[in-house]
């Protein structure tokens, strides 16, 4: 079965227009039609936030479930299934903020999934607060003397964590963003992809045009090197760059654990009568 | 005839092992046996004992008195010989301490002299066992076989350990002989010597559970280590996950994508996954939460027992949604009922919780062999016949039950769940009739939860005047009570709930209605069954008795109070 990008586009979206998650999403769907994924194969997980509302516009099994939660239900459902497609895509508050402890973890435990973030710098759905991305200075209804404190790097964060997938895109550069999306997708592990789009609501510092003027794409040719991958995440001001920074495999969750070759956990036959002989261990 | 023995020490001196290996000894020789854990919350010294009750049948609880005490320090001795029985033994090391006025009593046994010439001091409770088997009138062989089995692969262990055991044997043999007589053995068939904690952990691998995800929190951790040491030979994961927020989430994940999923844990763990309870009750995700109690608020006593969490669990979560409540009330019948909750999770695609506590969790007993066959493994998924495609996951049906299938089972098929409110698809709606008729067909699953209730178990005198209720790990101990008030000429009988939610009530009707008294027994201070009781059925139990300082209760006093209260 071979899908077209707008088979996957489906449902009626409630975000305000000029959003980036529109390109994001139309980004998502290009990425799974080219890769011939079919929808019954590919789950997305999110948590709550607009972002994470993409599970009712792209046609694909989807758990939206609690808020900063999105990356352990992903990781349950690769165990249990691993040959579902797993993508988690959730906005930065719900990703570094309430989810941060899972952020920092999952890059340790190294699932075999895409972890899509939806930056915008500001917290959407509930009406314009800081996220843990936003620019020191941001005023907001209840940031209102200013965010005071420096704003989380996640890609420095997982560089530092030992990701083995790194990079950031814009939502307003779209093909970029759709082949970057296609190496995560791809790629063996935990693959971070950090999205900046603009927030036309709530975030008038870093619009459209402020991230149009600023982002680049530096040559990468290997991005093996850690340190210049470093380098990259840290460039932030006058500078952007975009990118995949880093990309080096190691052993996923799933390889680490023997029960997990072979069939998928949820494929395989059970008879509880065949495992009376556990009682052996207590006679 | 009976044997009681009690073997206390500090924290790390490797008591746990070795009267594991005595327990299961005894076992094997047909001996019915119950073997409990007094710990505190620390690595090492401090005050441990461990009480081993050796009784006809399968005893059901320990009691206080104490026929040989095992005194590995002089503490031990200091804190339990005023429940010595008049004929009992102290088995002590006559290096550490000596029993002025109480010579009589005393078998000297160098302990620490003997393990230290058999291989190391870590085995003077080695020696101590040898000593204490002369006194029981046994032989050493069947705990050396065990040392062997256990300690394969480990050079020289069981050798050391067996040196150990036969200077003790030997040493005490050079002073007294057999001074208990040992109970008759059964002859009803081998039987397990196993823990709480195993039982469920057993039950949960038979029951088809292929994902554990949990953080390690006493009394539950045991459920982790007996799975984990099932992987990779059994098809499970085990993950620990960083906090419990992810360890219940995680377990959704999986449990949406087609497996059995579990986690365990303890209130204050717990308290950390209400959000994930409530998502498993809106999304319609099958989940078994094994809750092992023990005494808060917050962090309490840790190694201790409580029964406190009832009313938190019958709560939990925000919202209102259908879940099922069950407890651990025997090592014979947990094994069946966790595998019940399994089956009421994935029939009523909701969260199904199996409430242990510290008493049961690492309470051993002897019990006999589990029928694996009476287990159950229906996932109760949708044929491809069943479903209306395009499949919408929250079809409103009578039953409130909506046709499951799995993500990925069907080609052209797509499984979506959400924690917004959502209508039949699975997306998100705003529309109040929709809301209606969602949180209708979600609640309208707990008719049929009730259906599938067992009523309490009743046990004792047909026509009783007085009546003793209880749930959970208390069940053991209410029954022996039980059994010495018939004894006392009071008709009596206990009526104990292993499921609890929805409450089960047609034999509370008929019963309470009948008896002269009725007693509540729980282990926690706010009556928290007798309260349930009350609001659900609108009955009232004249009495509680209530305890509520970390310990489990001894049948005397639940006789005592019963008999103060007529």
């Amino acid at each position: 079965m071979t899908c077209k990008a707008e088979d996957y586009m489906t449902g009626e979206t409630a975000w305000c227009p000029g959003c980036g998650n529109y390109d994001i999403r139309e980004a998502l769907a290009g990425a799974l039609a080219e890769l011939g994924l079919p929808p019954h194969q590919v789950l997305l997980v999110s948590g709550i936030g607009q972002a994470a509302k993409i599970p009712h516009y792209i046609k694909a099994n989807g758990f939206n479930g609690l808020h900063g939660r999105a990356l352990p239900p992903a990781v349950g459902a690769k165990v249990a299934n691993k040959d579902l497609t797993v993508i988690v895509e959730s906005g930065d508050g719900d990703s570094y903020g309430e989810g941060g402890n899972h952020f920092m973890h999952n890059i340790r435990r190294n699932p075999d999934l895409a972890h899509l973030v939806h930056d915008n710098q500001v917290y959407g759905l509930t009406k314009g607060q800081a996220s843990p991305t936003s620019e020191p200075g941001m005023k907001t209804g209840v940031q209102v003397e200013g965010v005071t404190v420096p704003a989380l790097n996640p890609l420095s964060l997982a560089l530092v964590m030992g990701a083995g997938f790194v990079a950031r895109c814009f939502s307003g550069e779209k093909d970029h963003l759709k082949a970057t999306m296609k190496a995560a997708i791809n790629f063996p592990g935990y693959a971070l992809v950090d999205i900046l789009q603009p927030c036309v609501s709530f975030n008038k510092v870093n619009t459209h045009g402020w991230y149009k003027n600023r982002v680049y794409f530096p040559e990468v040719e290997a991005p093996q090197d850690w340190a210049k991958a470093m380098d990259l995440s840290r460039q932030w001001g006058d500078q952007i760059p975009l990118g995949i920074f880093y990309n080096k495999p190691h052993q996923t969750f799933g390889e680490s654990r023997a029960v997990l070759k072979g069939e998928p956990l949820s494929n395989r036959p059970f008879n509880p009568e065949e495992l009376s002989s556990l009682q052996n261990d207590f006679l | 005839m009976e044997i009681n023995v009690l073997i206390g020490g500090a924290a790390g001196q490797g008591m746990e092992t070795i009267m594991n290996l005595l327990g299961k000894a005894l076992v094997r020789e047909d001996f019915g046996l119950i073997y409990t854990k007094d710990y505190m919350s620390r690595v090492r010294g401090g005050h441990n004992f461990s009480r081993l009750r050796i009784a006809p049948g399968q005893p059901w609880t320990t009691v206080e008195s104490i026929d040989v005490l095992v005194a590995l320090n002089e503490e031990t001795y200091r804190k339990h010989s005023q429940n010595l029985v008049p004929s009992g033994r102290v088995i002590y090391d006559p290096e550490l301490f000596s029993l002025p006025g109480d010579e009589s009593r005393g078998v000297p046994v160098e302990l620490k002299k003997l393990a230290e010439e058999a291989g190391g001091r870590v085995m003077a409770n080695t020696v101590a066992v040898g000593a204490l088997l002369v006194l029981m009138g046994l032989e050493t062989s069947t705990v050396e076989e065990l040392l062997k089995d256990t300690f394969a692969g480990k050079e020289g262990v069981a050798e050391k350990n067996i040196k150990a055991l036969k200077a003790g044997y030997d040493s005490a043999a050079r002073t007294c002989s057999a001074c208990f007589e040992l109970p008759a053995k059964n002859q009803d068939g081998k039987k397990l010597f196993i823990d709480g904690n195993q039982v469920v952990g057993m039950a949960a691998l038979a029951s088809g559970c292929r994902f554990l995800s949990a953080y390690p929190m006493t009394p539950a951790t045991g459920i982790m280590n007996y799975l984990a040491s099932k992987s990779p030979d059994y098809p499970v994961i085990v993950e620990q996950a960083e906090d419990e927020i992810a360890a219940i989430n995680m377990a959704l994940g999986a449990a949406y994508a087609g497996v059995r999923a579990m986690t365990c844990t303890s209130g204050g763990g717990f308290s950390l996954m209400a959000e994930g309870v409530s998502l498993a009750g809106m999304t319609e995700t099958p989940l078994v939460i094994v809750v092992g109690m023990r005494p808060g608020p917050a962090t309490g006593l840790p190694t201790r027992t409580e029964q406190a969490d009832l009313e938190f669990i019958l709560h939990s979560g925000h919202g209102e949604f259908p879940r099922a409540v069950l407890s651990a009330t025997s090592h014979d019948d947990a094994f069946y009922r966790l595998n019940k909750a399994f089956e009421l999770a994935d029939r009523y695609q909701t969260p199904v919780f199996f409430l242990t506590d510290q008493n049961f969790a690492d309470t051993h007993r002897s019990v006999g062999l589990y029928d694996f066959s009476r287990l159950g493994y229906n996932r109760f998924l949708a044929a491809e016949s069943n479903f209306e495609k395009p499949y919408k996951r929250y079809r409103i049906t009578e039953s409130g039950i909506s046709p499951r299938i799995l993500p990925g089972q069907y080609e052209g098929e797509t499984v979506l769940i959400d924690s917004d409110e959502h209508d039949e698809k699975g997306n998100i709606i705003e529309d109040a009739s929709t809301r209606r008729t969602m949180v209708d067909k979600r609640m309208r699953k707990l008719n049929g939860m009730a259906e599938e209730m067992d009523e309490p178990d009743l046990y004792g005198d047909p026509h009783p005047e007085v009546l003793l209720i209880g749930w959970g790990s208390t069940y053991g101990v209410i029954r022996e009570a039980v059994d010495a008030l018939i004894a006392r000429g009071i008709k009596s009988a206990m009526l104990h709930f292993s499921d609890l939610w929805p409450l089960p009530q047609k034999r509370l009707h008929s019963l309470l209605a009948e008896v002269k008294h009725s007693f509540c027994i729980e282990n926690n201070a706010g009556g928290q069954l007798s309260k349930l009781i009350r609001r659900e059925s609108g009955l009232s139990i004249n009495s509680n008795i209530l305890k509520y300082d970390g310990r489990p209760f001894l049948p005397d006093e639940i006789v005592k109070e019963v008999q103060n209260d007529l």
